[in-house]
C-alpha cells in the first residue's frame, strides 16, 4: 500500500515535469483548467438564479440564497489557506502554482457567487460591509494579478544579471572609490561629494521607494556642481564627475530595482489585511443572520 | 653519523606520529623526522577553530594517541602531549630530500644536510606536497608568503598575489575586503585565468571594477626587495610598491619524490598510489607508506595504519587489521562462513576484473562495496532505474533482459551494471538473478578508484561497456561476436569542451559513440550556426555519412569536457551487412533525425527569429555548463516575482538551510540558471571526498549522506560554486506559532544573527558541506519547484528542455 501511494505521487511529479517544460505559467496552469471550473461555476450561478423562481423574492434567506453563501463563505476560507499552503512546506505533492491559478480564478468567480447571494439587495449594514470587504480584497487581487503579469519582465531586465547584494556593494565600492578620488579637490568642492557619501541610498520611505523618486538627490546634485566648477585640479575634479556619474547609475538601477519589488509586494498589504477584516465581518455577517433573522 | 635507529619515520601526521608512539611504547630506537616546527602540519593548517571530525564512526582507533572529534586546536594539543608522554623521538626542521641505501642499511639526507642512518623507514609525507616558490631573485626574503590562515591578519599594506589559480583569486579576494584597506594587485603570467573557477574570475574582475584589486595580466615578478616588487610587463619593466607577496603557484605532488626512492606506482594516472603488500611495504624492501599518500586520508585510517605498520615491522605478523570487524561484517549476510581471507581470496580468484588487485587493495575495496546472496530469480535492479554502480558476478550467473521475455545470461566472473557508473544515467535493462549466486556491488567512487590503481581491471572494463553500449544502442539480435571486429577498432578520444569532433562538410564515414559527456549537433544555415540537438551521454553520431557516403551534413561539437568512442567506418559497414535487421532500424532512426533537421531548416525559413532565439538560448544553455547536468533548476524571468518562496521552502525542508541562490547567476532572454546543484552527469564534486560520502542516489540525485568532515574539497570542486560550508541552525518554533504569535524568525533560512543567539549553550555548530538533494526521499519531489507560486522556477535535464516542442510553442 505505502508503495502504491508512493507511486502515485511519482506520477503526479512526473506529469508535472512534462507540463512545466513548457514554462505554463500559473494563469495558463494545466490549460486554463480552474479559469474554466470557475466559469463553469458561474454559469451554472447565473442560469440557476434567472431559472429558479424563489418565493417570495430571491435573498440570501432563502433556501437557494443559503446554498450560495455557504458556497462562497467556504470558499473564502480556502482562499485565505493559500496564505498557510504557502508556507507549509509539507513533503507530499503539491503544486503552489496549481494553488495559486485556482485561487485566482475560484477568487473571482465570488464575484458572481457572492452577489448573486445577495439576491442585489444592498444597503448599509453589516451584510453589506461583508459584500464591500470581499469586493476590495478581489481588486487588489485583480491589482496582484496584473502586477505578477507586467512586472517581473522589467525587473528582470533592471537587474540585469545582478542580485541586490552586488548592487549595494557597488554603489559602496563607487563611494570608496569617490572618498579616495575627492582628497585633491579642494573643501568647496569635497563638501558636495562628502554629501554624496552620507547620503543614504533608502532614506525617503514607501512613497520614494514606490515611485522611484527619492528626496535626497546629494549624488546628482554633487555632480551638477562639480561639471559646473572652474580652475583647480581639473583632471581631479574629471575623475570625480566620472564616478559620481556611474554611482548614480548604480543608484538608479538599486532604486528601480526596490520600486519594482516593492510594486510587486505591495498590495499584499492590502489584500491580506482586508481578507482579515472580511472574515471578522463575514463572522459578523453570520452570527446575525442566525440570531437576528 | 650515529647507530643506525631501527625506523625512521618521515613526516609527523596522524599516520607518523601514531606510527612513532608505537616505536616508542615498544622500545623500538626510532626517529620521527619533520619538515616544519609542528607536529602535524596539514591539521595544523586547518582554518581556525575548524571542528575535526572522527569518521568512520564504526571503525575503532588502535592507536597510542589520542584522537577523537573536536576542535583542531584541542586535537593538536592532546596530540604534542600523547607526543611526549610516550617519550616521541621528534626531529623538527627535518625536511628530507633524500633517501638511499637498502633494508637495513638506508640513509636518509635531510634539506640541512644531516644523514639519519635507519634500518627501516615508514613514509607518511600525507600529500599536501611543498608549494611551488617564487623563483626570482630575492626569492628567500621573509615577507613572501605561501599561505594565507586569516586574512584579518594582512591590514594596511600593499600587496601582491603571484598566480591565477583558485586559490590565488580567493586568497586575493580575501585580503581586499574593504575594512582592512590593503592595496592589494594580482599576477597573471597568461592572457586570462583559464585554471580558476567562474565564479572566483568573475568576482575577481567584478573587485577590478570596483578598484579593490588591480589585476596585471601577462605579468610576473622579476626582481623581490623589502618593500619593493619589479614587475615583467608585456610593456617593459616596472617597480611597484609592495611590502607582502602570497604566492600561490600550486604545489608539486609528493609522487616525483617517492619515485626517486624507487617506489613504484600502480600506474600512470594522478588518481594512482603506491604499489603495496598487506603489511604496506613498498615495492622497495623495508620501506613502508601509510596514511593519506597511501590512500587513506582520513585520520583514524592514518593513526591506526601508523600502530600497525611498526607492529609489522616489529615482526608481528598475527596481528589482524583493525577493519577486520568491518569486513567481517560485509560478508556476515552470505550464506557459506568463510573466514575474511578466504572470501578475499574467493572473489579475487574468482571475479576476472579483481585478479590483479592486491590483498591490501582488496580489503580497502571491500569496504566501499557489498556482497550479497539472490536467490534464483531475484530482481537486482530494474530497467531505468538510476544507479551508479557495478556489480561483479562471484557465483552463479546473471540475466539481462533485453526486451520483454528476451533474456542474455551473464556468466561467472564478468561485470555488469557498468553503463551507470561510466555515465551516471539510467539503468538500461532489467537484472536477474539466474541461479542462486552471489554478487559483489561496487560504488562509482570504488570503481573508478579500482580502474586508476589496476589498469587490468581498467581495461577489462572498458572492453566490457563498449560492447554493452554498442548491443543496447544497435539492437536487432546483434551479439557480441558480431561486435568483435568494431570493438577490436575502437579507440577512446577526450574532447575539451567546445571542439568539434565533426564539422560540417568534411569527408568521412567514422560512427562516434559519447561515452562521457555531451554534444551538440550545428548545422551552418544562412551564415550562422544553428542548434540542432542536444546528444547526452550514450547516443551516437556520424551515422548519416556511412549510410549515404555524403559529406558531413552537421557540425558535432562537445558541449562539455567529453569522451567519444570512434568506430570506423569500415567496420561498421561489416556489422551493418552481417545483420540486416540493425540495418534497418539504423536507417530508420537516421530518417528521424533527418527529417528534424529539415523540420528546423523550413521553420528558419519562416519563422527565423524563433529559431534564432531557440538555437541562442541553447547556446547560452550549453555555455552555462548545463550541457553535463542532468538536472538543473531554471527560473523563467517572465514569471518569477523575486519572492524568494523556492529559497525558503527549499530552507525549511531541509535542516533550515536554503541550497540554492535564486538571484545570483546568469540570465539570458529572461531565461535565468540560478546557483543551484546541476546534479553532474560527472560530479566534480566527489572526485576528492575523504569519507567518500557523495553519491548518485536512486533518482540521480548527487547528494551527501552522513559522515561529511566539512575539509571543503567537494566546494573547491565544483566548478558551479553551488556548494556551501555551513552549520545547521537551531530548530525553530512552528508556522501556526509564527503567523498567530509571531514566534520565531519565520519561514526560510533564519538570519545569522538569530542562528547565533539561539544557538543551543554549548553546542558547536559543525560547518559541513550543504548542496542540493533534489528533494531525496520527499514524496512530492523538489520543494523549490512545488513552492513557487507562479510556475516560473522548474526543473529540467538539457534534452527535455531542448526538446523540439520548445520550438514549435515558440514558432507559433
Ligand atoms: C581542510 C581539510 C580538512 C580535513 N578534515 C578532516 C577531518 O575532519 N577528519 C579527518 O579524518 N580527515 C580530515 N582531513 C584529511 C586529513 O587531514 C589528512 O588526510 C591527514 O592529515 C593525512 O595524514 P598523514 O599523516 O597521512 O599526512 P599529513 O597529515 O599530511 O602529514 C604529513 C606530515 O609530513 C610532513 N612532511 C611532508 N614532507 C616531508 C618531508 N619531505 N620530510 C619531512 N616531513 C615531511 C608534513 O609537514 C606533515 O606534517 C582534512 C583535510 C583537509 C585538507
Ligand atoms: C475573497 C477573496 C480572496 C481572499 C480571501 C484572498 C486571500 C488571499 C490570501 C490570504 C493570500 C495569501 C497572501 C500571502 O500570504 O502572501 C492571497 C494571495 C494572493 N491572492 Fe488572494 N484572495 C482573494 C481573492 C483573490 C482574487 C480574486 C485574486 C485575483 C484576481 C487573488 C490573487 C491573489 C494572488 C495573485 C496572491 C499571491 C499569491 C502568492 O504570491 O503566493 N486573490 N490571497
Ligand atoms: S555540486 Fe557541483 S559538481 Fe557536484 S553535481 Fe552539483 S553542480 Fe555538479
Ligand atoms: S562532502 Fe565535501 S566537505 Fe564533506 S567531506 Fe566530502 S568533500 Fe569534504
Ligand atoms: S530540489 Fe530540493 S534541495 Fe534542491 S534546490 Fe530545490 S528545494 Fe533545494
Amino acid at each position: 500500500m505505502a508503495t502504491l501511494f508512493r507511486r502515485r505521487r511519482a506520477t503526479a511529479t512526473q506529469t508535472e515535469r512534462v507540463r512545466e517544460r513548457r514554462h505554463e505559467g500559473f494563469l495558463r496552469h494545466a490549460n486554463f483548467r480552474w479559469a474554466k471550473v470557475s466559469g463553469g461555476l458561474c454559469l451554472l450561478v447565473i442560469l440557476s438564479y434567472a431559472l429558479i423562481d424563489v418565493s417570495p423574492r430571491p435573498n440570501g434567506g432563502s433556501w437557494y440564497g443559503y446554498t450560495l453563501g455557504t458556497i462562497g463563505a467556504l470558499l473564502i476560507l480556502w482562499l485565505t489557506a493559500l496564505g498557510y499552503r504557502k508556507r507549509r512546506m509539507t513533503s507530499d505533492f503539491w503544486s503552489l502554482k496549481a494553488w495559486t491559478s485556482a485561487h485566482v480564478y475560484l477568487g473571482l468567480s465570488l464575484i458572481v457567487i457572492a452577489t448573486w447571494h445577495t439576491g442585489f439587495q444592498l444597503g448599509w449594514n453589516v451584510h453589506t460591509l461583508a459584500w464591500a470587504l470581499m469586493m476590495l480584497v478581489i481588486l487588489s487581487g485583480l491589482y496582484g494579478v496584473a502586477v505578477y503579469a507586467l512586472l517581473p519582465q522589467a525587473l528582470s531586465n533592471n537587474r540585469d544579471q545582478m542580485t541586490q547584494m552586488q548592487m549595494l556593494e557597488a554603489i559602496r565600492a563607487f563611494d570608496r572609490q569617490l572618498h579616495a578620488a575627492a582628497q585633491p579637490l579642494p573643501p568647496g568642492e569635497a563638501a558636495p561629494v562628502l554629501a554624496s557619501l552620507e547620503q543614504d541610498p533608502f532614506a525617503g520611505g514607501i512613497r520614494a521607494r514606490l515611485t522611484g523618486r527619492y528626496p535626497n538627490r546629494a549624488t546628482a546634485a554633487a555632480r551638477a556642481a562639480l561639471t559646473e566648477a572652474v580652475g583647480g585640479d581639473a583632471e581631479a575634479r574629471a575623475k570625480v564627475v566620472a564616478l559620481l556619474t556611474q554611482k548614480e547609475a548604480a543608484l538608479a538601477r538599486l532604486r528601480e530595482h526596490l520600486r519594482l519589488r516593492a510594486l510587486l509586494e505591495i498590495w499584499l498589504y492590502v489584500h491580506v489585511p482586508l481578507t482579515f477584516a472580511l472574515i471578522a465581518a463575514l463572522s459578523a455577517h453570520i452570527i446575525s443572520v442566525f440570531f437576528y433573522w | 653519523m650515529s647507530d643506525p635507529v631501527r625506523v625512521a619515520i618521515i613526516g609527523s601526521g596522524p599516520a607518523g606520529l601514531s606510527a612513532a608512539a608505537r616505536a616508542a611504547q615498544l622500545g623500538l630506537s626510532h626517529v620521527l623526522l619533520e619538515k616544519t616546527d609542528h607536529l602535524s602540519d596539514t591539521i595544523f593548517k586547518y582554518q581556525k577553530g575548524k571542528h575535526v571530525m572522527a569518521t568512520p564512526n564504526r571503525l575503532d582507533l588502535r592507536s597510542d594517541c589520542r584522537f577523537d572529534e573536536g576542535a583542531r586546536e584541542a586535537i593538536l594539543a592532546i596530540w604534542d602531549e600523547d607526543a611526549a608522554a610516550n617519550k616521541v623521538n621528534v626531529v623538527y626542521h627535518a625536511e628530507v630530500v633524500e633517501v638511499t641505501g637498502e633494508k637495513g642499511a638506508f640513509q636518509i639526507k635531510t634539506a640541512k644536510g644531516d644523514v639519519i642512518a635507519a634500518e627501516a623507514i615508514v613514509l607518511a609525507i600525507g600529500t599536501q606536497g611543498n608549494p611551488n616558490r617564487l623563483r626570482c631573485p630575492g626569492n628567500d626574503l621573509p615577507h613572501i608568503i605561501y599561505q594565507v590562515d586569516d586574512p584579518e591578519d594582512f591590514k594596511d599594506r600593499h600587496i601582491t598575489v603571484v598566480g591565477s589559480g583558485d586559490a590565488g583569486i580567493e586568497n586575493a579576494l580575501g585580503v581586499a575586503e574593504d575594512a582592512l584597506e590593503n592595496r592589494v594587485t594580482i599576477l597573471n603570467r597568461s592572457k586570462d585565468f583559464a585554471r580558476a573557477k567562474a565564479k572566483n574570475v568573475s568576482d575577481l574582475m567584478e573587485a577590478e571594477e570596483n578598484g579593490a584589486i588591480s589585476i596585471r595580466t601577462e605579468t610576473q615578478p622579476k626582481l623581490v626587495e623589502a618593500g619593493w616588487l619589479t614587475l615583467e610587463t608585456p610593456t617593459g619593466d616596472e617597480k611597484i610598491q609592495c611590502d607582502l607577496i602570497v604566492a600561490r603557484l600550486g604545489s608539486v605532488a609528493p609522487r616525483a619524490f617517492v619515485e626517486s626512492m624507487g617506489i613504484e606506482f600502480t600506474g600512470p594516472d594522478r588518481e594512482a598510489f603506491p604499489k603495496l603488500s598487506p603489511t604496506f611495504e613498498t615495492s622497495v624492501p623495508g620501506i613502508y607508506v601509510i596514511g593519506a599518500l597511501a590512500g587513506y586520508p582520513l585520520i583514524k585510517h592514518c593513526m591506526n595504519q601508523g600502530y600497525d605498520v611498526v607492529e609489522f615491522i616489529n615482526g608481528n605478523t598475527a596481528l589482524t587489521p583493525a577493519d577486520e570487524k568491518d569486513l567481517a561484517a560485509i560478508f556476515a549476510g552470505l550464506p557459506e562462513r568463510k573466514s575474511v581471507s578466504e572470501w578475499l581470496d574467493f572473489l579475487r580468484t574468482r571475479v576476472r576484473i579483481f585478479a590483479d588487485v592486491s590483498p591490501l587493495q582488496m580489503r580497502e575495496f571491500m569496504l566501499d562495496s557489498k556482497v550479497a546472496f539472490f536467490p534464483e530469480g531475484e530482481v537486482v535492479f530494474e530497467k531505468d532505474e538510476p544507479g551508479s554502480s557495478l556489480f561483479a558476478i562471484a557465483e552463479g550467473h546473471a540475466l539481462v533482459e533485453v526486451s520483454p521475455g528476451v533474456t542474455v545470461p551473464i556468466e561467472q566472473g564478468s561485470i555488469f551494471g557498468e553503463v551507470g557508473l561510466i555515465s551516471g544515467r539510467k539503468r538500461g535493462a532489467t537484472i536477474r538473478a539466474g541461479e542462486d549466486s552471489i554478487f559483489v556491488e561496487v560504488s562509482r567512487t570504488a570503481a573508478l578508484k579500482l580502474m586508476a590503481a589496476v589498469p587490468g581491471a581498467k581495461r577489462v572494463i572498458e572492453r566490457i561497456s563498449l560492447e554493452r553500449q554498442l548491443l543496447q544502442i544497435f539492437k536487432g539480435g546483434l551479439t557480441a561476436e558480431d561486435l568483435a571486429p568494431v570493438v577490436d577498432g575502437a579507440e577512446v578520444i577526450r574532447v575539451p569542451a567546445g571542439k568539434a569532433v565533426l564539422e560540417e562538410g568534411d569527408e568521412g564515414d567514422d560512427v562516434f559513440v559519447i561515452r562521457s559527456g555531451s554534444m551538440v549537433v550545428e548545422k551552418n544555415i544562412g551564415g550562422k550556426p544553428i542548434f540542432l540537438r542536444y546528444l547526452p551521454a550514450g547516443s551516437y553520431f556520424g551515422e548519416m555519412a556511412v549510410l549515404s557516403g555524403a559529406p558531413r551534413n552537421a557540425t558535432v561539437k562537445a558541449a562539455v569536457g567529453s569522451e567519444v568512442i570512434k568506430l570506423t567506418g569500415a567496420g561498421f559497414k561489416a556489422m551493418l551487412a552481417a545483420r540486416p535487421q540493425v540495418r534497418e532500424a539504423t536507417e530508420t532512426a537516421v530518417a528521424e533525425r533527418a527529417a528534424m533537421n529539415s523540420f528546423i531548416e523550413s521553420r528558419k525559413a519562416t519563422y527565423s527569429s524563433a529559431v534564432d532565439l531557440y538555437s541562442d538560448t541553447a547556446s547560452f544553455i550549453m555555455k552555462e555548463g548545463l550541457g553535463e547536468a542532468t538536472d538543473a533548476l531554471l527560473i523563467d524571468e517572465n514569471l518569477c516575482v523575486g519572492c524568494d518562496n523556492c529559497e525558503k521552502a527549499c530552507a525549511d525542508s531541509h535542516e533550515g538551510l536554503s541550497r540554492l541562490d535564486r538571484e545570483a547567476g546568469k540570465t539570458f532572454a529572461h531565461l535565468h540558471v540560478p546557483t543551484s546543484c546541476r546534479h553532474c552527469e560527472h560530479p566534480h564534486c566527489m572526485a576528492d571526498c575523504p569519507p567518500n560520502v557523495i553519491h548518485r542516489g536512486p533518482d540521480g540525485e548527487v547528494f551527501m549522506e552522513e559522515g561529511c568532515i566539512g575539509c571543503g574539497n567537494c566546494m573547491r570542486n565544483c566548478p558551479y560554486g553551488v556548494i556551501r560550508m555551513e552549520a545547521a541552525p537551531p530548530p525553530k518554533p512552528g508556522l501556526l506559532s509564527w503567523l498567530l504569535l509571531g514566534r520565531g524568525p519565520g519561514p526560510g533560512e533564519p538570519s545569522p544573527k538569530w542562528t547565533k543567539a539561539n544557538m543551543p549553550e554549548g553546542k558547536k555548530p559543525k560547518k559541513i558541506a550543504v548542496k542540493c538533494d533534489m528533494c531525496k526521499g520527499l514524496a512530492g519531489g523538489p520543494a523549490c519547484v512545488r513552492a513557487c507560486p507562479t510556475g516560473a522556477a522548474i526543473r529540467v535535464s538539457p534534452e527535455e528542455f531542448l526538446s523540439i516542442a520548445r520550438l514549435e510553442e515558440d514558432a507559433g
